[in-house]
């Protein structure tokens, strides 16, 4: 006779074997090839950037822990922090000074995830609710978009002088910086053009690769675009979202745009440009703050998309994802409580089946 | 002038408000359940005395007046505590109550003198008997109200824990192993 | 085109590793040395426990009769060997809490001779009951796991017109292979038992379905079955829970069966493999069920595989056959990994319902580092019975069990796709195990109550009673006292 265990275990004994940590790193996998081309056109500015952001979103966590009396490494372990720090870096301008990234990590880690109950208890998106947080405080260094300066190239600035960019902020902006399409766009309607005049200019292709001003990580659409199906074919994130999302834009931005295409951006544009992709597979995509049922988040997709749209077209902003997420986060618990997978022998309100009437 | 009429138009308005008001609590009075029947309705019953009071009436009492917790009731346990909760509408804190173990008497059949005293206080006759003869705990109809243990002069009535079997077995409440619990 | 839009539905469910090609490739085990002593629990099926017939010291045959069922739902228990019986008592059940239960205790002679049993020449022409009560008399149960009297089974089917009867070759759980080695070697006499059966419950159809990881039992039940146009076999994918009774009727007739109701209620009955095997060898051969196939597999086996041993073997004496690494293995599962339940130790029986016992390595278990839910839902989407793992255990956590059950507790089948997908190992399944218990407990608190005032108040009447009576019989006697005095007065006056 031999005793293998006195406390007895519940069934499920053999497991899939995926971690929080996996996942994470795989969700940090998908974005790599995107960070690298951004912190490669914005140069060191930007890398200085990464790093502050991402790490001291560690460091907070770590801080957060301690707060709290708990054991600090497998908090940091898991890599929920770093991948937040991450998300927020990204989608921060390139030549943020250092106290921007900072102060980002700070109100996503205390505010958008310790403040709730730390890991999986959040109601919005940490990473999201650190930029949205910084874009209304800080509206001029969050709107100052450096020019593509790649490193190691002539007229990017050079070690040194990326630090003193970095610490404290740009000498003479009118040289480096200009406008993002969006914002661009969004200026020159209130000057009164028409669309064709604004983006004659407009190279949808430069976008697409990445080749252009925009937030450090989100400019490429073919990079992020690339790592969210790798996640989808991990099984790491569904499609219902970024199709839904992508999907109501498209409907939308194409319906406002046939209709009137001097003054409605085509949906091409929209998917083109700014946040879109990098939110659709990497943001709205958040385990902890978007609904658990497919239904649920092909409503939740829909309803980002629509606001993105609604943001971008009507909104004082020229970018609207981050809001659109942080609104439709607010939305999940109710779109959980209505949309429930419907339970084997029962109707979907709960009550069993009726018996169906014995035919023979 | 604007002054006047707003206060005017207002205090009018308040008046007529009021008098409804006053009707519909005159008219529309609701009749006050007679709460303490119903709180004793839901107590063990066993007038065991655990919980301080006297009887399970005088509890419900206590209860109704607020001067009892919604966990005065040992025997009860989480479950009567979340009942009587719900139907006083008190916020419960179920984390620091101790769910009851479970206990009945058992004779021990050395020491019984056969004195008769446990079974005239057992409240729901579960000791049976005879003078002289040696008596007996039917652990079915036990309560565990532990009047019968002070009234025995040789102390041959004892609790214990009800046996487990593999009928009432249970699996336990999965303890949060959470490796992020731990103090660093 | 019809039968795209009709497209049969699968929901949840998990590829959990299989495990299966280190005893699915080797043949069934038949020379397992006979114990000396074989411990039979007298209950080993859902329902009454049988009652003993027997006494200690009866001389017994195998096959005999050891004791007999109790009540509507129950099941005969046989001897699975010739010998003496040394003890009935209370003996470690194979249970994860491993609290005893009645047994008997047969000490073999060595013979396993077989007590005189009758061959049916001709089945066919028995009624259909005699069909139940031959399978009742054998005392078969559902070997799938499940347990339920398969005679009962058989009755509720015939009873409700029933039209399909699909039999489970599924066996989804990894790491088992004794249906599919049963189906691989006696596939004749399965499908003679499905005839059986089908001629037991009066229905004309029947479905061998069998997951498409097991082609040669495939093969080979197809083989025997092609003489047979009332028997289809067909292949279902591979996907766990797949064996579970109601996806798999859901699959194969498109019907669900609605909470509260059984299978026979929609016209559809479900019977195992190995069920039908031992209905074969009861009716034609007239052997009682008193062995079965077991798998013995896991990591720490030395020798794994599938053998053939007496119901009562403990699984201690199995280890030792199968050359188990005990300083290796970190637990021992009695059925699949998924569903199987945790045993404390080894000096268990094997019983009816034993289909697998598997000693797992720690390397082979799920890390029980719980860390934080993520929601990230994938218990959701698992689900077959389509509920919301994640919420029920929150609400168990916080003991607000009533919400659990507000929002599917009860419908939970406890298949443990939740449990294995989680990424942060949270033990979702002994959450609903435990609030099932609680459940139950506090019914039974509740009962216990009622009870408890009922006597409260009927004592409380009787000593109002007694109190009213003495009063009266005081009164009565104050009244006698006065009357013997008014008397003794008179007496005195008149004298």
């Amino acid at each position: 006779m031999m005793v293998a265990q006195i406390q007895p275990n519940s069934g499920a004994h053999v497991g899939a074997n995926r971690t929080i940590s996996q996942i994470m790193v795989r969700v940090m996998m998908a974005l790599t090839p995107a960070t690298i081309f951004g912190l490669w056109c914005f140069g060191w500015p930007a890398v200085f950037m990464f790093l502050s952001t991402a790490g001291s979103a560690v460091a907070f966590e770590a801080f957060c822990m301690l707060l709290k009396g708990r054991a600090v490494k497998p908090a940091i372990m898991d890599g929920s922090a770093l991948l937040t720090g991450w998300l927020l870096a990204i989608t921060l301008p390139p030549w943020a000074p250092w106290w921007l990234g900072v102060s980002g990590s700070a109100l996503a880690i205390i505010l958008g995830k310790h403040v709730y109950g730390g890991l999986g208890q959040n109601l919005f998106n940490p990473a999201m609710l650190g930029r949205v947080a910084l874009l209304i405080s800080f509206p001029v260094e969050m709107t100052t978009w450096a020019n593509v300066s790649p490193l190691f190239f002539s007229y990017s600035p050079g070690f040194f002088e990326s630090l003193h960019i970095f610490l404290s902020g740009i000498p003479n902006p009118d040289a480096y910086t200009g406008a993002t399409a969006l914002g661009y766009i969004k200026t020159e309607f209130s000057q009164n053009r028409t669309l064709p005049d604004i983006l004659n200019n407009y190279s949808g292709f430069l976008h697409f690769i990445g080749w252009t001003r925009g937030s450090l990580g989100e400019t490429s659409t073919l990079l992020l675009g690339l790592g969210g199906i790798w996640l989808i074919r991990q099984n790491i994130i569904q499609w219902h979202i970024p199709i839904s999302m992508f999907l109501s834009v498209i409907v939308l931005s194409g319906i406002f745009h046939l209709a009137d295409s001097q003054h409605y951006v085509s949906p091409l544009v929209h998917l083109n440009s700014g946040a879109m992709i990098c939110v659709a597979f990497f943001i709205a995509t958040d385990y902890v703050t978007s609904p658990n049922t497919p239904t649920g988040q092909l409503v939740f997709g829909a309803g980002c998309g629509l606001l993105i749209f609604v943001i971008r077209t009507w909104g004082a902003f020229p970018e609207g994802a981050g809001f659109a997420v942080l609104l439709m986060n607010a939305a999940t618990p109710l779109i959980d409580h209505y949309i429930r997978p419907r339970i084997y022998g029962r109707d979907r309100k709960g009550k069993p089946l009726p018996l169906p009437k014995n035919e023979a | 002038m604007y002054v006047l009429s707003a206060i005017l138009s207002l205090t009018i308005l308040g008046l007529l408000l009021g008098f409804l008001l006053g009707i519909a609590a005159k008219y529309f009075k609701v009749e006050s359940s007679p709460i303490v029947d119903e709180l004793e309705a839901l107590m063990p019953g066993s007038q065991c005395g655990q919980c301080g009071y006297p009887g399970c009436r005088p509890a419900a009492e206590a209860l109704a007046d607020g001067k009892a917790p919604a966990t005065v009731c040992p025997p009860g346990g989480s479950v009567l505590a979340e009942k009587i909760a719900l139907l006083l509408n008190l916020d419960l804190d179920l984390s620091d109550i101790a769910e009851p173990e479970l206990l009945v008497a058992r004779v021990s059949e050395e020491t019984c003198t056969g004195c008769t005293r446990c079974f005239k206080v057992c409240p729901t006759d579960a000791i049976v008997g005879a003078p002289k003869q040696i008596h007996a705990v039917i652990a079915k109809a036990c309560v565990g109200c532990k009047q019968c243990t002070t009234v025995c002069p040789t102390e041959c009535l004892q609790m214990h824990p009800i046996d487990v079997t593999l009928d009432t077995w249970r699996w336990s409440k999965p303890t949060v192993t959470e490796v992020g619990r731990a103090v660093c | 085109m019809l039968s795209l839009f009709k497209k049969p539905i699968i929901r949840g469910g998990v590829h959990a590793e299989q495990h299966k090609a280190i005893t699915a490739d080797y043949p069934i085990v038949k020379d397992f040395p006979l114990p000396k002593i074989l411990y039979v629990p007298l209950q080993q099926h859902v329902g009454k426990p049988a009652e003993a017939l027997v006494k200690v010291g009866d001389k017994v045959l195998k096959g005999q009769l050891l004791a007999f069922s109790q009540g509507m739902i129950s099941a005969p228990v046989h001897a699975p060997s010739s010998g003496t019986i040394v003890d009935i008592n209370d003996y470690p059940a194979p249970h994860p809490s491993a609290l005893p239960i009645r047994m008997v205790v047969l000490e073999t002679d060595g013979m396993d001779k077989w007590i005189a049993t009758k061959s049916v020449e001709n089945p066919f022409q028995l009624t259909p009951e005699e069909i139940s009560l031959k399978v009742g008399e054998a005392g078969i149960v559902g070997l799938g796991g499940a347990t339920f009297p398969t005679a009962v089974k058989l009755n509720m089917g015939r009873e409700n017109k029933i039209d399909t009867l699909i039999i489970n070759g599924a066996e989804c759980e990894p790491y088992l292979s004794c249906d599919d080695r049963l189906m691989q070697e006696s596939a004749e006499q399965i499908i003679d038992g499905i005839r059986l059966m089908l001629h037991g419950i009066e229905t004309q159809h029947a479905v061998v379905a069998i997951e498409d990881n097991k082609p040669v039992a495939f093969a080979a039940m197809q083989t025997a079955a092609k003489d047979f146009p009332e028997i289809n076999v067909i292949q279902i994918p591979t996907r766990y829970p797949m064996g579970w009774d109601r996806q798999l009727i859901r699959y194969i007739t498109g019907r669900e069966v609605p909470v509260g109701c059984r299978s026979s209620q929609i016209g559809v009955t479900i019977h195992n493999i190995g069920t039908a095997y031992a209905t074969h060898k009861a009716i034609r051969h007239g052997q009682a069920l008193v062995s079965r196939v077991v798998t013995v597999s896991g990591g720490a086996v030395g020798r794994p595989m599938n053998v053939e041993v007496p119901l009562g073997t403990l699984i201690s004496e199995l280890f030792e056959f199968c050359q188990v690494d005990n300083s290796n293995t970190a637990r021992i599962i009695m059925g699949g990994p998924m569903m199987g339940d945790f045993l404390p130790h080894t000096g268990l029986p094997t019983v009816k319902a034993t289909s697998a016992v598997l000693a797992l390595t720690q390397g082979e278990l799920k890390s029980n580092e719980e860390q934080p839910c993520i929601r990230c839902a994938s218990c959701v989407s698992v689900c077959p019975a389509g509920l919301r793992p994640m919420d029920m255990a929150n609400n168990i956590r916080a003991n607000q069990i009533d919400t659990a059950v507000d929002i599917g507790l009860k419908d939970c089948i406890s298949c443990g796709c939740c449990s294995y997908i989680c990424p942060s190992n949270i033990p979702l399944v002994q959450y609903f195990k435990f609030a099932t218990g609680e459940l139950s407990a506090r019914q039974k608190a509740q009962i216990k109550s009622e009870e408890s005032k009922r006597l409260m108040e009927e004592r409380n009447a009787r000593l109002e009673r007694i109190a009213k009576q003495r009063e009266i019989d005081k009164a009565a006697a104050k009244l006698e006292e006065e009357r013997l005095k008014a008397e003794q007065e008179k007496e005195s006056t008149t004298v």
